[in-house]
């Protein structure tokens, strides 16, 4: 469903000013405490943030890709901790159950999910299975009318806080690859799930990522999502879309950065003048300011393209793969035009550049959306 | 009850505001516009009126541009009932706008009528006063608290002894001050919802009030540029300063 334009204005200047006025003042205390003050969660609950991707039939809002797009960028012009908080379930927490759900599975979770009581996780991540996302070793194995979990899972964003997770796990043993493996919403409150101590990370300080252990986790048989063997097309489906969500993010923090230069180059003085004075400086502020329209062209015309339904996996993985690079560089000629103050904590810009390096490793690293934007033009010409 | 809350579109307050070349006014072209913070403060309060039982239906009046109805959207997703455009493209003065207000009043009757003490464009702060002499109601302006019993309105202003309250029989016409609440973000499913709220759509002629200008603006200027300060070196050559230079002390 897609918005006036007047109300999509006001949607995207509300998320603007809660952004600016509440979230940005807390964004060094939030990287220290390596914590959100729940207050915030409340306001972000109280303002239907958890929510935003959600069928409107269940409590959410149901923007389409190209609106909620639109919203990550704002939310992209501050720490990107505070977008994790409901960051898992607008895309991977909750799309695998909104795509590929029934009826009923959607009537019992996705209620709670947009209104942020239920805080999702996606688990597919393994010791042995990154990039290589098929080679899952979690088993699930059939008993009765249940399936017996085993395995580990590592990295998993907000898994300390997910009461339901969506867990990928071998059904078919006799199936090494991706065919093998089925979906499953697993509560956290199950007997035998255990979650491990948040790891120590290089940036994104508030939010977490933790082990998450099964050991024996009986699972009903209806808490499946889709049919025996379809789970990775499950995942890469919620994959699929994750991506132009993290690029609309990777677009924001840019923007923000290159605000925050701008406002640093036209104020600090060397040689007698503004340092946005000297073409060199500028030169980097072009190049960021460039590449950023780039990046924000790619990811409207592909969120278009989701919203009518075209296939997207060349343009989503293009767009990702952009989009993460290009934030990359952004928030490395931040630090140089801040120069000693970019490296110093107190200005946040060292904050930012150790936050953003993150954006090329998850939901799909560089090289993986490499290989699939080679597979799918290669695919055209074979 | 019923509350009637006007709010007038405004430049933001975030906003550098630039004066026009020709010295006729403020440049409003492209420039970001919001409703004016004291009236959001007065939303605000009429919301919580609601919410604790005191205020059966808020509207929302505006007297602007057709614009304005994006102020108005504003105040409806906050929680206001419905709203009303008084549609000019003119500037309209405070003794025009407060015409157009009693003649609302007389046709929706509201218990209180809540707004803010001042626009920040023109800084006028006559509106509200001049509404309550024509409808000759009481009025409590400058609320830093306001509590309903009955048929009365307890309204504690800030002064600058301290604070007094007033006792005022409704209907009344009370003002905001900024420390009166702080006021909520328009959550995102409000704001999907007030699109379905009611604005009904008039213009200044519809009312039979005279909007011409009284007033003539002559120039409109920027202030002077502030001097670059100086430092001292210590607490005894400041004292000297103010007392031998500046001569304030």
């Amino acid at each position: 469903m897609a918005l006036d334009p007047e109300t999509r204005d006001q949607l995207i200047a509300a998320i603007r000013r809660f952004v600016a006025e509440r979230l940005r003042p807390l964004e060094a205390q939030v990287a220290e405490d390596d914590a959100v003050p729940e207050a915030i969660v409340a306001e972000m609950r109280d303002m239907g943030l958890f929510g935003l991707s959600i069928d409107p039939a269940y409590g959410g809002l149901g923007l389409s890709m190209e609106e909620e797009c639109l919203v990550a960028v704002e939310l992209g012009r501050t720490s990107p901790a505070f977008r994790s908080v409901f960051g898992t379930n607008v895309g991977i927490g909750s799309q695998g159950l909104a795509m590929f759900g029934t009826e009923e599975q959607k009537a019992r979770f996705l209620p709670r999910i947009a209104s942020g009581e239920l805080v999702t996780s996606f688990a597919l991540t393994e010791p042995e299975a990154g990039s290589d996302s098929a080679a899952v070793q979690t088993r699930a194995s059939r008993d009765g009318d249940a399936y017996v979990l085993n395995g580990s899972k590592r990295y998993i964003t907000n898994a300390d806080k997910a009461g339901l997770f969506t867990v990928m796990a071998r059904t078919d043993p006799a199936r090494p690859g991706a065919k093998g493996v089925s979906a499953f919403l697993v509560p956290s409150d199950s007997p035998g799930l255990s979650v491990g101590r948040p790891e120590q990370k290089m940036g994104q300080h508030g939010a977490h990522v933790c082990d998450v252990v099964f050991e024996d986790v009986r699972v009903p048989v209806e808490n499946r999502i889709g049919a025996e063997g379809e789970g990775f097309k499950v995942a890469m489906q919620v994959l699929d879309r994750g991506r132009l969500h993290i690029s609309a993010v990777c677009v924001g923090v840019a923007e923000r950065l290159i605000e925050d230069c701008c406002r640093y180059a036209l104020e600090r003085r060397q040689f007698g003048k503004p340092i946005a004075e000297f073409q060199l400086v500028q030169g980097m502020i072009a190049d960021s300011r460039t590449e950023t329209m780039a990046a924000r062209a790619m990811v409207m015309e592909t969120a278009r393209l989701r919203d009518a339904d075209a296939p997207t996996t060349l343009e989503a993985a293009a767009t990702k793969y952009f989009a993460s690079e290009m934030v990359g560089r952004v928030a490395d000629r931040a630090v140089q035009i801040f120069g000693g103050a970019g490296y110093i904590a107190d200005y946040g810009i060292e904050r930012l550049y150790r936050d953003v390096r993150l954006f090329r490793i998850y939901e799909g690293s560089s090289q993986i959306q490499q290989l699939i934007i080679a597979r799918e033009t290669l695919k055209d010409f074979a | 009850m019923k509350v009637l809350v006007p709010v007038k579109r405004v430049i933001d307050y975030n906003v550098k505001v630039r004066v026009k070349p020709d010295q006729s006014g403020v440049d409003l072209a492209n420039v970001k516009m919001s409703m004016n913070p004291f009236d959001e403060i007065a939303v605000e309060e009429a919301v919580r009126l609601k919410e604790k039982g005191a205020a059966e239906e808020i509207v929302v009046v505006s007297i602007g541009p057709s614009q304005a109805q994006e102020t108005i959207r504003t105040a409806l997703a906050m929680g206001a009932d419905r709203g009303i455009l008084i549609q000019s493209d003119v500037d309209v003065e405070p003794l025009a706008v407060a015409k157009l207000l009693k003649a609302v009043v007389g046709e929706e009757s509201p218990g209180m009528v809540l707004m803010g003490k001042q626009a920040i464009d023109g800084d006028n702060n006559a509106v509200g006063q001049m509404l309550a002499a024509l409808l000759d109601w009481p009025q409590a302006t400058f609320a830093s608290k306001v509590e309903l019993s009955g048929d009365k309105a307890s309204v504690t202003r800030e002064v600058d002894g301290g604070l007094q309250t007033l006792a005022v029989a409704l209907p009344a016409v009370v003002t905001t001050d900024l420390r009166l609440n702080e006021p909520r973000y328009a959550s995102l499913p409000n704001i999907m919802k007030a699109k379905k709220k009611p604005i009904d759509m008039k213009s200044t002629g519809d009312y039979g009030v005279d909007v011409a200008p009284r007033l003539k603006v002559l120039k409109v200027t920027e202030p002077a540029k502030r001097q670059a300060g100086v430092k001292v070196a210590d607490a005894a050559e400041l004292v000297s300063k103010l007392k031998n230079e500046a001569g304030v002390i």
